[in-house]
């Protein structure tokens, strides 16, 4: 087999460790301490902030402004309808500002 | 009879329901699929190796980051690893929707983890705190499709990579960000979400400047659980609901 091949097979098996591998560890406990399920209830935010800001902070005018319609629009409409404005404003904006 | 009846049509209509939750998901990942199967191409990969890569990671940054640094000709087991650090978040994911799906047989939790992407996660749990039962049909409703999509986009961004116009001016670079965000936003009614997202983008911003990337989102995140775990449990509305 080709070294591209072992690659993929390593990285999905180690891939699949992360997906499986917290729930593993976790499960061996049957009391969950409030802490640890502070921590569990926080990790959703916490994990895809880290997806956003470092991003938004590199990024420009059309950016920001896709952003904050997006955010807006999310207080409010579903997150396809907010996905949408977003999308709609970053394209445009992008026309004007590059 | 009757009952397995009603079950069974129950199970179907909870996985369309499924399904139509999955689309934002698909038509969101559906650049990043393409542009993915155009990248490993450009990078040395074959057609098959491309479609391959994503049917069993499934995972579109972490393959991105894998192929930047396969064309860079960086060592195999760096790579790996360096796929594995971008992935590791799933490890947080997976010990919270475990407590969601303990409830299935194995078979079904071990192809429930294996779908386990960010959306998936944060639409299932969003599901489970809105106290509903988070149940396979409905599950695999929701992952499927964007699973078999991803697939099949990076199969036909490897063939017709090359013919992909002007991808800034369609914003395709930054529609993930717009979406997490819209995720982000979702869960802005649970206890300590501002200070979580506060320390995390905080804690990321700066990782990203110093350590850099894809470091920086296992520390950005750390830093928002370990602020959400140091806070006294009555402001985390842990203790209320026991």
């Amino acid at each position: 087999m080709s070294t591209t091949l072992w690659i993929i097979i390593a990285a999905a098996v180690a891939t699949y460790l992360t997906r499986v591998g917290g729930h593993l560890v976790i499960s061996r406990f049957d009391h969950i301490h409030p802490r640890v399920e502070a921590g569990l209830n926080a990790v959703p935010a916490a994990v895809l902030t880290t997806l956003v800001a470092p991003a938004a902070l590199g990024a420009g005018p059309a950016e920001w402004a896709a952003l904050i319609v997006a955010a807006i629009v999310s207080l409010r409409g579903g997150l396809m309808a907010m996905f949408l404005a977003g999308a709609a404003v970053l394209i445009l904006a992008r026309q004007f500002v590059g | 009879m009757a009952v397995e009846a009603i079950s069974e049509k129950s199970a179907k209509s909870d996985f369309w329901d499924g399904v139509r939750l999955s689309m934002p998901v698909v038509v969101a990942a559906a650049p990043f699929g393409l542009l993915f199967g155009a990248i490993a191409v450009d990078n040395g990969f074959s057609v098959l190796e491309a479609t391959l890569m994503s049917a069993l990671i499934f995972g579109g940054a972490s393959q991105m980051v894998g192929i930047e640094l396969f064309g860079q000709h960086v060592a195999p087991w760096l790579i790996v690893l360096s796929i594995f650090a971008v992935n590791f978040r799933h490890v947080l994911y997976s010990a919270s929707i475990g407590r969601r799906i303990a409830h299935w047989p194995v078979i079904q939790q071990a192809l429930g983890y294996f779908v386990l992407t960010d959306p998936q996660f944060a639409v299932a749990e969003r599901k489970a705190e809105a106290g509903e039962t988070v149940g396979f049909a409905w599950y695999m409703g929701l992952g499927l499709p964007v699973y078999v999509f991803w697939a099949i986009e990076s199969a036909l961004g490897a063939v017709f990579g090359k013919l992909i116009p002007d991808t800034h001016a369609l914003g395709i670079d930054f529609l993930l960000p717009i979406y997490f965000l819209g995720l982000v936003m979702g869960f802005r009614k649970r206890p300590l979400w501002l200070p979580v997202v506060i320390a995390s983008a905080a804690a990321s911003i700066v990782a990203h400047k110093t350590v850099g990337s894809p470091w920086h989102v296992s520390i950005g995140a750390a830093a928002g659980v370990l602020l959400a775990v140091i806070l006294p449990p009555h402001h985390s509305g842990v203790e209320a609901k026991r």
